[in-house]
């Protein structure tokens, strides 16, 4: 009877219905996180943000109602990423040529392969660690501690698996037959890497580059104790010898502050830092998107 | 015939230009092999740098929970198990809420945009800075599971692990910061190899009458397995070595205790607590710390790849 019909109370199709509304729960749950992270962050930060918050320094925690600016943390953090970026970029895309266009599935490659899936999956803090051991107790850069390049090294140990994963990652994408063209009329190889196939990978590459960049900003486990904090003004390339601030440690250290007054800098300083961040990941979603559009034509 | 010759030996590139490109290729074999020797480098180091403490206490800092610069003794217990307790609890959670959510951006219930901003929004999460998170957990998080807090304790306070009085920052909200950024982990892996699972398959388990639940949990997920499960592994991992949120939320205590109300510690939040200040054999016994962590997050890290590279063409 009737049994070609679709029967509600059918205890399979009750079931179904059960999972398909778990699995909605399941997903209103995963971005119920982020929507209350960045509300919170835009009311809470948001209301700070002032003229004085972009050129003050900040005062050292106390009963002082007014705490100040983050211009040292913000510049800090400019200096150390930029440090960070001259160190990976070069080595992270010069090892990814490697990797891509000259042994391709030979045992070394896929050994280095192996080790940048590794280092990727070690854990940030234990880069600073390292830095640490290796720079900061010994004091090698000139007898200085801690230090705004000590940090930007540190960075830059997160950022290498990246940089050299997207480049490996767009390199295997653009086609043999423009390396063959290439080759062919008499260029040699670099000249093909560097004419040719590099300019051909460079927005994906680009692409991933710049989120490694947005992901070193936010760091801040690798930098705790190799460029420590600063509550003065950066003003010359002798600063890069010393403790310097950057947003993320400060967040860190003024949201344990007992005081209101740093806790509200510390809401200011993960506005400006989860809005750069947002918009380099949503823009470059979009690039994305429209690149992949342009293709298919 | 002779003319001919000289000139195709006239196309011959320049002695500069064979050389120039030799020192292009070896330059990039060089910068190629630094990611070996920075990894090697780190191995060494941490283990070198421990090694005083790892002579003095051999295998005892690994289950004693003494830790104390003032007599100098120093054991890691507590540490452990408060990295292991809240990564795998954390772990346990997220794999249902994350395999879940990627069901739900692979099936077709809602329309596509839909599904689309749900799998960015995902995504997002995962670029928010762990500090952030933090910051976030500390202001917000912490006074609205207050209650909640006490209430599970006085309900469910016979469990060992909810045996204490909760008292502001403790280890289940390190727990639940946790599960928000393992989240973006484990759903995207795990909505990658949903996608990659072919269409036939489904087909198949249609045309003989599962329904669409019964297709997921007997063939679409099975066929999936290994993929998730390397997803999950790696997110155990970044469990294991996450360290800004959960420093500022856990309560940094090195008093022991079986509950995750009390205030915990893990090894990088002691790290990032400690190792500023830290002095003489301090010093040595937190490189210890760091060296046991890494070798968890390598063994776990390596395990994945290892499953990813056996399974992976499977269809």
């Amino acid at each position: 009877m009737n049994s070609l019909y679709y029967q509600k109370k059918l205890s399979r199709n009750v079931v179904d219905k059960f999972f398909t509304f778990l699995s909605l729960f399941c997903a209103l749950i995963a971005i119920l996180p982020l929507i209350f992270v960045v509300t919170y962050i835009l009311i809470k930060g948001g209301a700070q943000i002032n003229p004085d918050l972009f050129t003050l320094e900040p005062n050292p925690p106390g009963d002082d109602l007014d705490a100040g600016g983050i211009n040292p943390a913000l510049i800090g953090t400019l200096v150390i990423t930029t440090i960070a970026s001259i160190i990976s970029i070069p080595v992270g895309v010069g090892g990814g040529i490697y990797l891509a266009e000259y042994s391709k599935g030979g045992p070394f490659s896929k050994f280095v392969r192996f080790g940048v899936n590794v280092l990727a999956g070690v854990p940030s803090i234990i880069a600073g660690v390292f830095i640490y051991a290796l720079i900061v107790s010994t004091k090698i850069l000139f007898g200085s501690m801690y230090s705004g390049l000590a940090g930007g090294m540190a960075l830059s140990i997160l950022m290498l698996p990246t940089v050299i994963k997207t480049t490996d990652e767009g390199l295997k994408l653009v086609p043999n037959e423009l390396r063959y063209a290439s080759l062919g009329i008499g260029a040699s190889m670099y000249t093909t890497i560097l004419k040719i196939t590099l300019p051909t990978a460079f927005r994906s590459i680009a692409t991933g580059v710049v989120l490694g960049i947005a992901r070193a900003a936010g760091e801040t486990a690798p930098l705790i104790f190799t460029a420590l904090f600063s509550y003065y003004y950066i003003t010359g390339f002798g600063d890069l010898f010393y403790e310097m601030g950057s947003l993320a440690v400060l967040i860190y250290n003024f949201a344990l502050e007992p005081y209101d007054a740093q806790n509200k800098l510390a809401w200011a300083a993960s506005f400006i830092l989860v809005i750069s961040i947002l918009t380099v990941n949503i823009l470059s979603r979009i690039l994305a998107a429209f690149t992949e559009k342009t293709k298919r034509v | 015939m002779e003319e001919k010759l000289i000139l195709f030996k006239n196309r011959k590139r320049f002695g500069i230009e064979k050389n120039i490109d030799i020192i292009f290729k070896n330059t990039t074999l060089v910068l190629s092999s630094l990611v070996a020797i920075v990894l090697f480098g780190i191995i060494l180091v941490v283990f070198f740098q421990s090694f005083e403490s790892f002579s003095r206490y051999g295998l005892n800092f690994l289950v004693t929970s003494e830790w104390n610069p003032v007599k100098d003794e120093y054991g890691a217990f507590t540490a452990i198990y408060g990295t292991l307790v809240t990564s795998l609890i954390s772990l346990l959670i997220t794999i249902p809420l994350g395999v879940g959510t990627a069901i739900f951006i692979t099936e077709d219930f809602v329309p596509k945009f839909v599904r689309e901003i749900v799998g960015s929004f995902v995504e997002l999460l995962a670029a928010i800075p762990s500090v952030v998170l933090g910051l976030w957990a500390i202001f917000v998080l912490e006074p609205f599971f207050r209650d909640f807090f006490v209430f599970l304790h006085k309900f469910f306070g016979w469990i060992p692990l909810l045996s204490s009085e909760p008292a502001g920052r403790n280890s289940l909200l390190a727990i639940i910061i946790l599960v928000v950024m393992l989240l973006p982990i484990v759903t995207s892996i795990a909505r990658d190899t949903l996608n990659q699972v072919p269409k036939k398959l489904r087909n198949a388990a249609y045309g003989i009458g599962a329904s669409r639940w019964k297709t997921i949990f007997s063939v679409i997920l099975p066929a999936a397995l290994s993929g998730i499960m390397a997803g999950v592994l790696l997110a155990l991992g970044r469990a294991m070595g996450e360290t800004m949120a959960v420093t500022m939320i856990i309560g940094n205590s090195n008093a022991f205790s079986w509950s995750l109300l009390s205030p915990g510690y893990t090894i990088s939040s002691m790290l990032a607590n400690q190792f500023g200040e830290a002095d003489g054999s301090q010093v040595s016994s937190l490189f210890y710390a760091a060296f046991v962590l890494m070798i968890l997050s390598l063994v776990v890290n390596i395990f994945a790849q290892w499953l990813v590279k056996k399974f992976s063409l499977k269809y």
